[in-house]
């Protein structure tokens, strides 16, 4: 009777993972042109400093892609990290916690402050752009109001630093900071992939109203999904200070849209409904080899950013022929 | 034969047209000829080939091969401008126009008058809004919004919109599928104003029994194929159902022996909203099809939103086993066993981007869940294809994406999201809208089989043969208010009718 096209035999699985394909094929032809290019940049102590600097924006990158699958967007997690830098600064140098509670603290701070944009959003119906926007610029003053605008260093705790930078690997420079990166790749993935809260997420995403009208409390699923974003912000926060052993009061603006890029890049639709974490993963890659392979080549550092645009107009782009066709 | 020499060369002639997308073989050799002066209908099942048709008739598409002729002159649109520049309008059945905007903007919108040449004229615009409104005797105002309107005024606006280019050829696609009785026949109305000698209307529709109220001739349409062309008059809906699916299909029936003898399952007294709904109370009981009619805006989707928690209530008690529940949020119906199936699947009732299996599940997401919250994904792989098997819905497998689905498998699709929660009580609102011919009786058979296991079960529903087909009792709606519950033994379309226009304009009882 029906007949169904031959186009859509073809499983879902495939065809979404085809975006996932593409961006890693553009990794590994970046990958082997700087390397050509550059004989510093295939070196292991360039590799690990290009994931230390992924580190950062890469756990913001994490938690944002919950968000935008959930159709929703955070633009506070650039100044919301630094708050939270300084939020554990105020804790362990001038409260004087030990340094276990500071970093606890700091973490579920970012969860508070995810939980205000989840409230904010869900409850009193502020649409996500506006609520994270004034969530962004309340956190960039909030920074500079607690911490008199001054750096925070942490004279009482010197061993803090090294949670960023502690050598896991005897012998060589891999830190400790970029490991707990992998292991909350790891953790986000599984949740996205194999928990309830995942699953919520992408039918937020793909039709709202019609989750809701299925039963599910779309209300809470979201605060938990933006509060548990800002947990991944308060981590990247902590790590942030903890690489510069001082909490720095200023900036961060500029880091949402940075991961909000590798997130897109990855092919996650702003839309909602689809991405994975490989692909924010990906993502967050070709931003900090591109960035770390144009300075190794000694390209001028203006036209960084040129590139990074470039890329992320020509990776949409391919997503939308893809869909094209499909 | 002879009255055709007599006529001339049609108005619109098809000749031969196919078409093929990847995969498929859309339209094969089609054949269509309209006559001056007439309404012609085009029908046949989902993926018969008519939206195709339209799409090569308005320039959106080319044929592969085949000729049009508009007044034996070749006719080649390059795209639906172009079309609409040589006379051939276009009334899709998603309606296109701008909310935002008035009902005058709308009309004109890529050719507004201008003043001096530079600035928008409003005043110009709508005059001849206006003037062309009262020609066609549409009661509407230029400057009331878009948005504001009902859908029945929106789709006059598209009318309008469409003889405003002082089309010959006026191509309708399923118009009325979201129109009521009185606005079907205010649209009748309308389409007869318009045909004159030299003009023709191409009138494509799933509901059978408008074809002989509205059209001369009908052409039927089965999987890209033509198959005939009968004159209305001399011809049956039998006849002409079975020519579009290839077989015999009963379309006067009722129900089965009523089963509606068990306990009520669910109880409403005194439903009231804000905005339209009067103190409605019913009863539904185990194994029953209790089904709503009324006219659009009755406040029938309005008591079942109500009643879900999708919009809230203004007083009003629900019990469901004779226990009272209170209900504020869609989460708390599900908890009550209580599942709506949206009259707007698209919008509220499937993720389109979702495969079959995630949208089955989605109302029993913790059920699947462990204490941890991890998915069993086996589980849910079961279940899905258990329900698959079970409602017949047609899928390569569980894993393909809704939006590849039929309308009626779509539908099956929802059915199963509710039967996999566990409720009993299940409310359908329009559930056959864009649903073809073969297609709905697989519904209605579905509905039966659910009744047959004792759900309670209500059927929102504006094709009337629908309401009397399947409901046990019938609950009539008028302007908020229950008018009457008819056994189904005691109901007819005319005391339906009565009674869902029980109330004149000012709200009172005019009997």
């Amino acid at each position: 009777m029906t007949t169904i096209s031959l186009k859509n035999r073809i499983p879902a699985k495939i065809s979404g993972s085809l975006q996932q394909l593409f961006a890693f094929g553009s990794l590994i032809v970046i990958l082997v042109f700087f390397s050509f290019a550059s004989p510093y940049f295939f070196t292991t102590s360039n590799l690990v400093g290009i994931l230390m600097a992924a580190t950062v924006t890469g756990i913001l990158a994490l938690g944002t892609t919950f968000v935008i699958i959930a159709g929703g967007i955070d633009l506070s997690i650039g100044t919301g990290m630094i708050l939270c830098g300084v939020m554990t600064g105020v804790f362990q140098t001038y409260w004087g916690w030990p340094v276990w509670a500071g970093v606890l603290g700091a973490v579920l701070f970012g969860g508070l402050i995810g939980f205000v944009n989840g409230f904010n959003i869900s409850v009193l119906g502020i649409p996500p752009f506006i609520a994270t926007l004034g969530m962004m610029l309340v956190a960039s003053g909030l920074s500079l109001v607690i911490s008199g605008t001054k750096p925070i260093y942490f004279k009482e705790h010197p061993e803090f630093q090294l949670l960023m930078n502690y050598s896991v690997i005897p012998g060589m420079r891999f830190p400790l900071g970029v490991l707990i990166f992998l292991i909350l790749i790891v953790v986000a993935a599984v949740i996205l992939a194999k928990t309830i809260l995942g699953r919520y997420a992408y039918s937020i995403g793909s039709n709202e109203a019609a989750t809701e009208l299925s039963g599910v409390n779309v209300a809470k699923w979201k605060i938990i999904i933006y509060s548990m974003a800002g947990l991944f912000v308060g981590i990247a926060g902590v790590l942030a200070a903890s690489r510069l052993s001082s909490a720095q009061p200023v900036g961060g603006m500029g880091l949402e849209l940075e991961a909000i890029a590798a997130v897109v890049i990855g092919g996650t639709s702003l839309q909602g409904g689809k991405g994975s974490i490989v692909g924010t993963m990906i993502g967050a890659l070709i931003v900090a080899v591109l960035t770390n392979g144009l300075r190794v080549t000694a390209v001028p550092q203006e036209w960084q950013s040129v590139v990074v645009g470039c890329v992320i107009l020509v990776a949409v782009y391919m997503d939308i022929l893809r869909r094209k066709r499909a | 034969m002879v009255s055709d020499s007599l006529i001339g060369a049609a108005l619109l002639e098809v000749r031969g047209a196919s078409k093929s997308y990847p995969g498929v073989q859309a339209l094969d050799a089609m054949h269509l000829d309209l006559r001056h002066g007439e309404v012609h209908a085009v029908v046949g099942e989902n993926g018969a080939g008519k939206s195709t048709l339209m799409k090569l008739l308005s320039g959106i598409d080319r044929p592969d091969s085949g000729e049009f002729f508009l007044d034996g002159q070749p006719y080649t649109p390059t795209n639906p401008r172009h079309a609409l520049e040589l006379g051939i309008s276009i009334i899709h059945q998603e309606l296109n126009l701008m909310p935002d905007l008035t009902v005058a903007q709308n009309i004109f919108i890529g050719r507004e008058p201008r003043a001096a040449g530079i600035f928008l004229s409003d005043r110009e615009l709508n005059r001849r809004t206006r003037e062309l409104l009262e020609r066609l005797g549409l009661p509407l105002k230029p400057d009331d919004l878009v948005g504001d309107l009902t859908v029945a005024r929106q789709q006059m606006v598209e009318i309008a919109k469409a003889l405003s280019y002082n089309a010959r050829v006026l191509i309708m696609d399923e118009p009325t599928a979201a129109l009521n009785e009185t606005e079907v026949q205010t649209l009748f109305g309308l389409i007869r104003r318009f045909v004159t000698p030299d003009t023709g209307v191409i009138y494509i529709s799933h509901r059978m029994h408008e074809l002989s109220q509205i059209s001369d001739r009908v052409t039927i349409l089965r999987d890209g194929r033509y198959i005939d062309t009968l004159d209305t008059a001399s011809s049956t809906i039998a006849q002409v159902i079975s020519l579009m699916v290839g077989r015999a299909i009963n379309a006067d029936q009722r129900p089965r022996a009523a089963t509606g003898s068990g306990d009520p399952v669910l109880s409403v007294k005194g439903l009231n909203t804000k905005a339209l709904v009067r103190e409605v109370s019913f009863e539904v009981r185990k194994g029953e099809i209790l089904g709503f009619a009324g006219l659009m805006g009755a406040g029938r989707t309005e008591v079942a939103r109500a009643l879900v928690g999708a919009d809230r209530k203004n007083g009003g008690t629900v019990a469901v086993h004779g226990r009272e529940v209170s209900i504020s949020n869609p989460a708390d119906a599900a908890k009550a066993g209580i599942g709506y199936l949206s009259e707007d699947r698209k919008r509220y009732g499937i993720l389109l981007g979702r495969s079959v299996r995630d949208n089955v599940v989605l109302a029993s997401l913790p059920k699947f869940a462990n204490s941890l919250g991890f998915m069993q994904d086996n589980n849910v792989g079961r279940a899905a294809r258990d329900f698959v098997s079970k409602l017949r819905i047609r899928t390569p497998s569980a894993g393909q994406l809704v939006q590849n689905l039929s309308g009626g498998n779509q539908q099956k699709t929802v059915v199963a999201k509710w039967l996999i929660r566990d409720c009993d009580i299940l409310i359908f609102d329009e559930p056959t809208r864009g649903i073809d011919v073969g297609a709905k009786d697989e519904i209605y058979a579905l509905l039966d089989e659910l009744a047959a296991e004792g759900k309670a079960i209500i059927m929102i529903s504006s094709d009337l043969p629908e309401i009397l087909r399947m409901s046990h009792r019938i609950a009539v709606m008028c302007q908020g208010r229950l008018t009457a519950i008819l056994d189904n033994a005691d109901a007819t379309q005319e005391n339906i009718m009565h009674h869902a226009t029980r109330f004149s304009a000012e709200g009172t009882v005019t009997t």
